[in-house]
């Protein structure tokens, strides 16, 4: 195969994939709409698909809902667990709740902020891990508290947090 | 997590609440009747009417476990009183004050208890459509929660004509966005709805204009998980618990630097010191107790002369804290209550909706005076800045987060003011914390 049709290959392929995402976000919206107040679980289920809410995604679901955009980003922005940009593929929380806090979350932060090279909010640069720091995740009798991938980890030890992640790597 | 709890000598403890945590199988609908679940839902609907059941829960005594203390068979008067052409009820698991997780527990260790209780509300005030807000944070307790309503809706106990009765209900899960405001009523109301949770002004309440405009019960989870118990056994039984103005029992959820993390469920009036010295086994390294942070960020820190005061909504707000929904954070010696103020003013900030200005503005500048003291850039004069303002926040933010936002700065200064000065004056913080003063 020419280097020209195998990037028309791929591209085909990717285009594919959208529009099989696309069908797979109609599908969603089809079976909420007409109901009240659905909104926020569509907007969940999209984020489940597509890992974040792009733009095109909320025009999506504006146009099929038949609500305004505006609304739809107006409840985007507003949400703190909606994302409108690209997450890395496994996202590390860290509780910085009041038991994580008296527990020293402060320095659980800035640990992972030199291990990673990051600030919490964003995403390494091979795209592995992103950053957060989370509201209280309600296991406070195990603080201070991280959460990877939706793992459960409790009495972190700030010494031993780099052989936690490269569990992950 | 499980072992935790264990420590705790149960004798010390009543568990109503919490009775079938740790016992049952939470996801076997089977294991809850067979420790009663559900049966105080047939006695509702095939023996009592809906007045009835709401005279029995005014007898209890019991008051809203969300922090507010409102007397819950009132709540569910007023809301069957009121006209409207449709009435809902709606459990508010949306557990956010940090340090909080008592309603987790409750969610993923007993779920039916909550279907329960929510479908005898709805059955006394006369809705016919419910619904569990809660927050994605938990998504164990929506998971549980979901095949409780399927199991239950399998068995009819919820649905069409519950118990052969003309009583029909249904119930669904919301989850909530990661936005602290919407355990406020009337944000969560909004965002059950599907729209952004800013609250709106009060009145009118739920009771009488709540989801889609329409009377609204809205209830905690602790508090539903009481009603199966009251129903079962009578009012006067539950009103005997506790104490005569805070009747029943009251799980706290115990954390911070004290031996024994997790949750202990104890009658209303136990003492703090009973609660975190016996149960909680004081405090960790042979530190001194400082402080024990109640109500989260819409409460207070108490200082060791408060240590023999009991745990009951009136006494806790005479002495400037505040029961909120149980969190109990301890805190040592090494703690810096001027941090901790920071601490949750920079949450309070953070999760305001701006939507009101003292909400919005109001808390970033007490943030920024408290940011300044912790820094070392602190005057004298930014003591009283913090206390007027504070003032002025509590009387006119829109909604009870607003107004609740100074109390951790009050709380404080009322007990730990010498600290503040030391921060201010002598630039110095005696517990070790604030970097840049030591």
């Amino acid at each position: 195969m020419s280097t020209k049709t195998i990037s028309q290959e791929i591209e085909k392929q990717e285009l594919d994939s959208d529009q099989q995402r696309f069908a797979e976000l109609d599908k969603i919206i089809a079976a909420n709409k007409g109901q009240a107040g659905v909104l926020i679980n569509v907007l969940h289920k999209a984020q489940q698909l597509y890992g974040y809410l792009p733009r095109e995604v909320q025009l999506r679901i504006a146009e099929k809902l038949e609500v305004p955009f505006s609304k739809v980003y107006s409840v985007v922005s507003f949400y703190s667990l909606f994302s409108t940009e690209l997450q890395g593929e496994k996202t590390i929380e860290v509780c910085t709740g009041t038991a994580c806090y008296v527990k020293g979350a402060a320095d659980v932060v800035s640990k992972l902020e030199s291990e990673l090279g990051i600030a919490a909010g964003d995403t390494t640069e091979d795209g592995l891990f992103t950053l957060k720091t989370t509201r209280c995740v309600g296991v406070c009798s195990l603080a201070p508290v991280i959460l990877v991938e939706d793992d459960v980890h409790g009495d972190i030890e700030i010494d031993k947090t780099a052989e936690l992640l490269d569990k992950y790597k | 997590m499980q072992e935790q709890e264990e420590i705790y000598s149960l004798e010390d403890q009543k568990r109503i609440a919490l009775r079938n945590c740790g016992l049952i199988d939470p996801e076997e609908i089977r294991d809850y009747i067979a420790r009663d679940g559900y049966k105080a839902l047939a006695k509702t609907v095939r023996r009592s009417s809906p007045p009835e059941i709401i005279a029995e829960v005014k007898s209890s005594g019991l008051r809203g476990r969300g922090g507010g203390g409102f007397p819950t068979g009132v709540k569910w008067e007023l809301t069957r009183e009121a006209v409207g052409r449709e009435k809902y009820v709606i459990c508010n698991a949306d557990e956010g004050d940090p340090g909080a997780f008592m309603d987790r527990s409750l969610l993923e260790g007993d779920p039916h208890s909550i279907v329960e209780g929510l479908t005898i509300a709805a059955y006394a005030v006369g809705a016919q459509q419910g619904y569990v807000y809660v927050r994605a944070e938990y998504p164990l307790a929506v998971r549980r929660l979901e095949k409780a309503i399927t199991d239950a809706k399998e068995l009819g106990l919820i649905g069409k004509n519950i118990f052969r009765s003309n009583f029909s209900f249904d119930l669904e899960v919301r989850v909530g966005a990661g936005a602290f405001v919407c355990g406020e009523e009337t944000a969560l109301l909004n965002s059950v709805q599907g729209d952004r949770g800013d609250p709106r002004g009060k009145p009118p309440f739920p009771a009488t204009e709540g989801l889609w405009g329409q009377p609204t019960v809205i209830n905690n989870v602790e508090t539903l998980a009481n009603i199966p118990q009251i129903i079962l056994k009578g009012g006067d039984w539950y009103s005997q618990l506790g104490t005569a103005d805070s009747t029943g029992t009251k799980v706290f959820a115990l954390a911070g630097d004290v031996c024994n993390t997790g949750l202990v469920e104890v009658p209303m009036g136990t003492t703090l010191k009973e609660i975190i010295f016996d149960l909680g086994g004081g405090i960790p390294d042979n530190k001194g107790f400082k402080a024990a942070q109640t109500g989260g960020p819409s409460g207070g820190c108490l200082p060791e002369e408060h240590l023999d005061i009991p745990m009951e909504y009136d006494t806790l707000i005479e002495v400037g804290s505040m029961m909120g929904s149980g969190g109990l954070i301890v805190m040592d010696e090494e703690t810096c209550m001027v941090d901790v103020a920071r601490f949750y003013l920079e949450f309070t900030q953070d999760e305001a909706c701006g939507k009101c200005t003292p909400g919005r503005v109001g808390t970033k500048r007490l943030l920024e005076t408290l940011n300044k003291i912790v820094e070392g850039r602190g005057e004298v004069e930014d003591i009283e800045k913090l206390k007027a303002l504070s003032r002025d926040i509590k009387k006119t933010a829109l909604c009870g987060l607003g107004q609740s936002a100074p109390n951790p700065i009050l709380s404080t200064l009322q007990y730990f003011e010498e600290e503040y000065k030391a921060h201010v004056i002598d630039k110095d913080c005696p517990a070790g914390v604030c970097e840049e003063l030591v």
